[in-house]
């Protein structure tokens, strides 16, 4: 074996408890690491991945991104008007059935159109507002989890009642309601008329659950008392992460808003990529602890062998061999420290799968794990990175000792 | 016949707030075959000498040469490469590397130098070892080793490479007597039988007399430099 190798696992032979005492430090940083990506990943996924199935894709809406041109404007020439009364009225999706047709041509999923309208649900003494909305169920299938999120009945009972409705559970608990019973739905505007519950979901979502009713689209019509009204078109693409596209090529088309879920939820992504990089520095952090331990180490180990270094150094070995050897043993000590702190974190990530936890927001769950190799790589790449580095300082200030210094010391 | 090492005009200051005198104004020429000896009292400046003769310390004027060839723009690397390859050190302390057993602490400048396969140094180890009365020892670690094993050992280790100069410092200063004797009749057939320049630096008078050449430091100075009557 090469002798600069031979010296420097020697070093670490005959100082195990050292070696292990350093190793041990490394490999913990690596195994929480490990740990904490998994469960930040997993938990970002997961909360994506919940937000993308209890979402439409592309929401297609009847505004429009820059405000509507006011019939004043059409007659005046005038920068601006004062004091008129602006037309603010929903018109709907003019033509829906046609822009549906259009969009289907082309659009890689599925679509529903649908009515949305707000209402105050009663039933007995108590009530809530709730935002209704009016579906085509046998398209709402294509682009919802409804149809699995039924806890009670199933959409097709839609049909079998006039005026049927589906409640979130939250809801249905918060004014007291069960399948069978019939509510009052009422509108702001004053209409109101008597519902049959016929079925209730949960979505695990909490404000969708304690907000939703669904009906037919027709229902909601009459409900928001505009016949023929669908004022949004809801699009679930058959690959998520290309609703930022398919939402920009619709409005292109279409003119009308088309909001992708990446954009609806901005504010939420961009809270990951804080946390993110508040998990890069935490990690760093960790590992760069890590690291002091085999600095420390590999100080004690030149000081200890300074007599060594002056006898290898008048016998004729370079600096840079000195050097190395101390480095190969930092080397060393990250590499099975990594190796151990893969296993362990491996093992915390097994064990915190199996632990069950409750948000606000959702439901009791375990924690979500996601396994990426990625994290391993990474976890790793700065551990040994890191023990490079502060065996790199100890070993250069060692291998510049004048050995005439130690060997008049020691003589 | 040229000389192994040549000092000439060799002085070596040490700077800082009280400036030192190690040696000065050293003119001396190390001679192949010869056992040396050099003498004076402590703190006259035999191990600074030393240290120069071996080109781990570099003057702060005059020039050594090694082999004819100047040092004085050497840098650090290649006056490793010189000590590895001509010149051999044994110290009042042996220095051996303590988790190495004897042979391995032999083969380390072997090793080091790179001329011969794993297997031909450990022959050669075994063979200076053999010849120094240390076979039963190859396979102990220093710590289980005599004192004079042990220095024993580090002449060994000094030879490895056949160098051209053997310079030792007090080599038998923790020694027995009896362990001393070994030692200095090994280095004086070093001298003798293989040709090679030895330079041993003692306090005792009888090593000394026993010395082809003396040369005696006081202050930091050549004081005297006898030959003994080529005999
Ligand atoms: N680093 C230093 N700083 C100051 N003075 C030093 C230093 N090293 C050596 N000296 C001085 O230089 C002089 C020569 O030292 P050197 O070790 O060469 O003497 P020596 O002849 O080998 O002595 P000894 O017989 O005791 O070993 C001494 O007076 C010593 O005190
Ligand atoms: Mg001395």
């Amino acid at each position: 074996m090469n002798l600069v190798f031979d010296i420097a696992l020697t070093h670490i032979r005959f100082r195990l408890r050292q070696t292990v005492v350093g190793l041990l430090g490394v490999a913990t940083g690596v195994g929480f690491s490990v740990m904490m990506a998994a469960l930040m990943e997993g938990s970002q996924r997961d909360f994506i991945r919940q937000l993308v199935d209890s979402l439409p894709h592309v929401s297609v809406t009847d505004e429009r991104r820059a405000p509507p041109v006011q019939p004043a404007e059409d007659v005046y020439a005038a920068v601006t008007f004062h004091g008129l009364s602006t037309d603010q009225g929903r018109k709907g999706i003019v033509n829906p059935l046609a822009t549906v047709a259009a969009l289907e041509s082309w659009v890689p999923g599925a679509l529903a159109p649908s009515v949305q309208t707000k209402a105050v649900a009663r039933f007995g003494g108590r009530d809530t507002t709730a935002s209704v909305i009016g579906i085509e169920p046998r398209r709402e299938i294509h682009v919802s989890q409804l149809a699995r999120q039924m806890t009670h009945g199933d959409l097709d009972a839609l049909f079998k009642a006039p005026n049927a409705v589906i409640l979130g559970d939250t809801l249905a608990r918060k004014i007291g309601v069960r399948t069978g019973n019939s509510i009052i739905l009422a509108t702001a505007e004053g209409r109101a008329f008597l519902a049959q519950v016929v079925g209730l979901f949960h979505s695990g979502v909490r404000q969708i659950d304690e907000n939703q009713i669904y009906t037919l689209a027709r229902t909601a019509q009459v409900l928001s008392g505009r016949t023929a009204l669908v004022n949004e078109i809801r699009v679930r693409v058959d690959d998520a992460m290309t609703a930022r596209d398919v939402a920009a090529r619709i409005e292109r088309q279409t003119g009308y808003k088309s909001v992708s879920w990446q954009e609806a939820h901005e504010d939420i992504l961009s809270a990951f990529k804080i946390r993110n990089a508040i998990m890069f520095m935490v990690v760093g952090a960790i590992l760069l602890v890590a690291s002091f331990g085999t600095f420390n180490i590999i100080s004690t180990i030149t000081h200890e062998k300074a007599r060594d270094i002056a006898i290898l150094k008048s016998l004729g070995l370079k600096e840079r061999s000195v050097r190395s050897i101390f480095v190969i043993e930092a080397a060393a000590i990250g590499l099975l420290g990594c190796l151990v702190g893969f296993l362990l974190g491996y093992g915390l990530c097994l064990g915190m799968g199996l632990i069950e936890f409750k948000t606000g927001f959702t439901d009791a769950k375990r924690l979500p794990i996601h396994y990426s190799a990625l994290h391993y790589l990474l976890a790793g790449a700065v551990a040994l990175a890191s023990s490079l580095v502060a065996g790199f300082f100890p070993a250069r200030r060692a291998a510049r000792v004048h050995p005439v210094e130690i060997i008049r010391g020691a003589s | 016949m040229s000389a192994l090492i040549g000092l000439r005009g060799v002085s070596r200051m040490l700077g800082g707030e009280i400036p030192t005198t190690l040696v000065a104004d050293i003119d001396l020429e190390i001679e192949s075959g010869k056992f040396t000896a050099i003498v004076g009292p402590s703190g006259s400046g035999k191990s600074s000498l030393m240290y120069l003769l071996g080109l781990l310390d570099v003057p702060t004027a005059g020039e050594v040469t090694i082999a004819g060839r100047a040092t004085r723009n050497l840098d650090e690397d290649a006056r490793a490469e010189l000590r590895l390859a001509h010149l051999g050190f044994v110290f009042q302390f042996h220095f051996l590397l303590p988790e190495f057993s004897a042979r391995d602490n032999v083969m380390l400048p072997m090793r080091a130098l790179g001329r011969f396969s794993d297997a031909e140094n450990r022959r050669r180890a075994d063979a200076l070892l053999d010849r120094l009365g240390l076979s039963p020892h190859a396979g102990k670690r220093p710590d289980q080793l005599s004192g004079g094993q042990r220095q024993r050992v580090a002449v060994a280790r000094a030879l490895a490479n056949e160098p051209a100069v053997l310079l030792a410092d007090e080599p038998t200063g923790n020694l027995d007597s009896a362990s001393s004797g070994q030692v200095i009749s090994l280095l004086k057939d070093v001298a003798a039988a293989e040709g090679r320049a030895v330079v041993v630096v003692t306090h005792d008078q009888g090593i000394a007399a026993g010395a082809d050449r003396i040369v005696t430091l006081i202050d930091g100075r050549i004081a005297a430099d006898q030959a003994r009557a080529a005999g």
